[in-house]
């Protein structure tokens, strides 16, 4: 989770991710943003999040996104 | 037939009658015949597209949810036998099946609307290209029908087929209702590109007859009737003339045209949106919106979230997703990073999936190479402001009072509106080179005056014009303003009766009066219609 959290913080230096529930939602996150965040995750726990994962309820927040990141690693 | 033909209202005013005399269960049949007469009245030869491109997409998508639930049926009822692995390894083949089932689909479709709309534009290429080898021979452009409205229901459709595939819902079993949703009178002809999950139960739903929302739909549509017949098509003309006379019209008058084009376009597209959101709420249907006061964002990038929002959120789900993030782009990135390092690896997936898609953007929008240059150039100014964020981030640490400063926000929504008008002169003038002179004689043709001196008066419009364009401007600024803080019909919705009657009222008169009629005058098709 750390890691994940690092990678967040870097996009965006000014959000507090480990309380923020609406990344999404809010706008914090854009297109961008999430693709630059998914060659990440890609790159730091090599697991890939295919397009149809990329929703709101996946990425609203980084314990969201983390339990995406486990499932993802789970299931391969 | 035009939404703003008398044959239109007719039309309209029949449909909505019939819709809520008849029984309830009956109402999306009525819709759906009559989306197919406004269609066979537009052009019968367009039929046969539409009904190719609903009946494969409607077989392809059941053909999917059948196998996805004779899948996951497989997998339950085996769930002792089978190994972790050979669960696994059965989804994959059975996934497969799909994406191939998926692909002919898109190809079958997506070939449809490349050819009757790109062919002739190849064909130019080729030709191009011959010549400049010196070929004497060269292709002949052949006689193709372009079907009106075919990007936005082969988008709609692909949108669709690809949310099955993807498992977001099932097919919808009933091929008439599909047909219905692939062929909604309102919204077929330019959009907005509705998701299947947005649309569908709100036109399958019985709606009865309930005053307040169809006097809510009648004002969403004399607002939009207003833009589009006594701003748009008005300054439609000063727009023609500036741009159909290149030569006459440079410098300051370019700029004025790029600026006229611009309110244009806006009270053109909104307009048509807020006619199409208002005969569905008449009939009782919710349409997604597609604009969020679009001229008041502060980058380009926010622009394209509040312009035209349905197809850009489409491109953004359909070809931005699944190219950056799919398993050779995550290659690529990684190869990136170890050969040409973590600034440009992390990029690379940003970077060629905004230029496939801003390069499909705009050839979506024409077969010509304006539309291509213009898609691109958003690409660039849309990478160039990625790439300055930093340097925003450290402005607004350094000046944290400019963020709220009212004239900030000024210098941010006027430079978006001139970058957008910039780059939208490419859907004006006739090619690339001469968009491009036109553009540089802003800086070396100083001829200001003619702005303060009448030559203005020449463009086909007289005062009494640019006073009901400024007149109208203002009304629909004011309009945005409101807006922000709630819905415009609502708070007239709480005046007393004899305002609001005259609010109305008022307003319908004006668009009696002011819509650019005129002798001989033919009110134009809306410019999103050819796309």
């Amino acid at each position: 989770m750390n890691e994940l959290l690092d990678i967040l913080q870097e996009l965006h230096p000014e959000i507090d991710f480990e309380t923020h529930e609406a990344l999404i939602d809010k706008k914090v996150l854009d297109s961008f943003d999430i693709v630059t965040l998914i060659s990440e995750i890609n790159n730091e726990f090599d697991v890939a999040i295919p397009a149809e994962e990329i929703i709101p309820d996946n990425f609203n927040s980084a314990k969201a996104l983390w339990a995406l990141v486990q499932r993802l690693l789970d299931e391969e | 037939m035009l939404f703003t033909s008398y044959e239109f209202l007719f039309f309209v005013l029949i449909t909505c009658v019939l819709y809520y005399i008849i029984p309830k269960k009956w109402q999306w049949m009525l819709l759906l015949l009559a989306s197919y007469v406004f269609y066979f009245l537009a052009g019968a030869s367009f039929l046969p597209y539409i009904f190719v491109t609903t009946v494969s997409t409607y077989l392809v998508a059941r053909k999917i949810t059948s196998l996805q639930q004779s899948t996951s049926l497989y997998v339950k009822e085996h769930k002792e036998e089978l190994s972790r692995e050979e669960k696994k390894e059965y989804k994959a083949k059975a996934k497969k099946k799909q994406w191939h089932w998926l692909l002919f689909c898109l190809l079958f479709n997506l070939g449809i609307l490349a050819v009757v709309k790109y062919t002739n534009f190849a064909i130019s290429n080729v030709n191009a290209v011959l010549t400049v080898f010196g070929s004497k021979t060269t292709l002949s452009f052949v006689d193709l029908v372009l079907p009106l409205g075919i990007s936005f229901y082969t988008f709609q459709s692909m949108g669709y087929i690809i949310d099955v595939y993807r498992g977001k819902y099932e097919a919808e079993k009933n091929p008439l209702r599909f047909a219905l949703f692939v062929s909604f009178f309102p919204q077929l002809v330019q959009g907005p590109i509705s998701r299947f999950d947005d649309l569908a139960q709100s036109l399958y739903k019985e709606h009865a007859f309930e005053f307040a929302k169809i006097s809510l739909g009648l004002q969403r549509v004399l607002w939009g009737y207003f833009k589009k017949m006594v701003i748009a098509d008005r300054m439609l003309i000063a727009v023609n003339e500036l741009i159909q006379n290149p030569d006459q019209y440079k410098g300051a008058y370019v700029f004025a045209g790029m600026l006229f084009y611009a309110l244009e376009l806006y009270a053109d597209f909104t307009g048509g949106i807020d006619i199409t959101i208002g005969i569905a709420e008449i009939l009782g249907i919710r349409v997604t919106e597609n604009f969020h006061r679009p001229y008041f964002s502060k980058n380009i990038k926010e622009y394209w979230n509040r312009w035209h929002m349905t197809m850009g959120s489409w491109f953004t789900d359909y070809i931005f997703y699944p190219i950056s993030v799919c398993q050779p782009m995550l290659k690529f990135s990684r190869f990136s990073r170890a050969h040409f390092g973590e600034f440009i690896g992390k990029r690379m997936p940003v970077y060629l999936s905004s230029f496939v898609v801003w390069f499909t953007t705009g050839i979506w929008h024409g077969a010509s190479w304006n539309f291509i240059v213009w898609g691109l150039g958003n690409f660039v100014v849309i990478m160039i402001s990625q790439e300055l964020e930093p340097l925003y981030r450290r402005f607004h640490e350094k000046f944290p009072k400019a963020e709220g400063a009212f004239a900030f926000k000024v210098f941010r929504v006027v430079r978006t509106i001139l970058l957008m008008s910039s780059l939208r002169m490419f859907d004006c003038y006739r090619n690339v080179p001469l968009t491009f002179r036109m553009f540089g004689s802003m800086f070396t043709t100083w001829n200001w005056k003619v702005i303060f001196d009448g030559s203005m008066l020449k463009l086909g419009l007289d005062a009494k014009d640019y006073i009901i364009l400024f007149a109208g401007m203002l009304l629909m600024l004011t309009v945005s303003l409101i807006q922000r803080s709630g819905s415009v019909r609502g708070k007239i919705r709480t005046l007393s009766v004899p305002v609001r009657t005259i609010l109305w009222y008022g307003l319908f008169l004006v668009v009696l009066l002011f819509g650019a009629y005129g002798v001989g005058y033919d009110a134009s098709q809306f410019i999103y219609n050819q796309f």
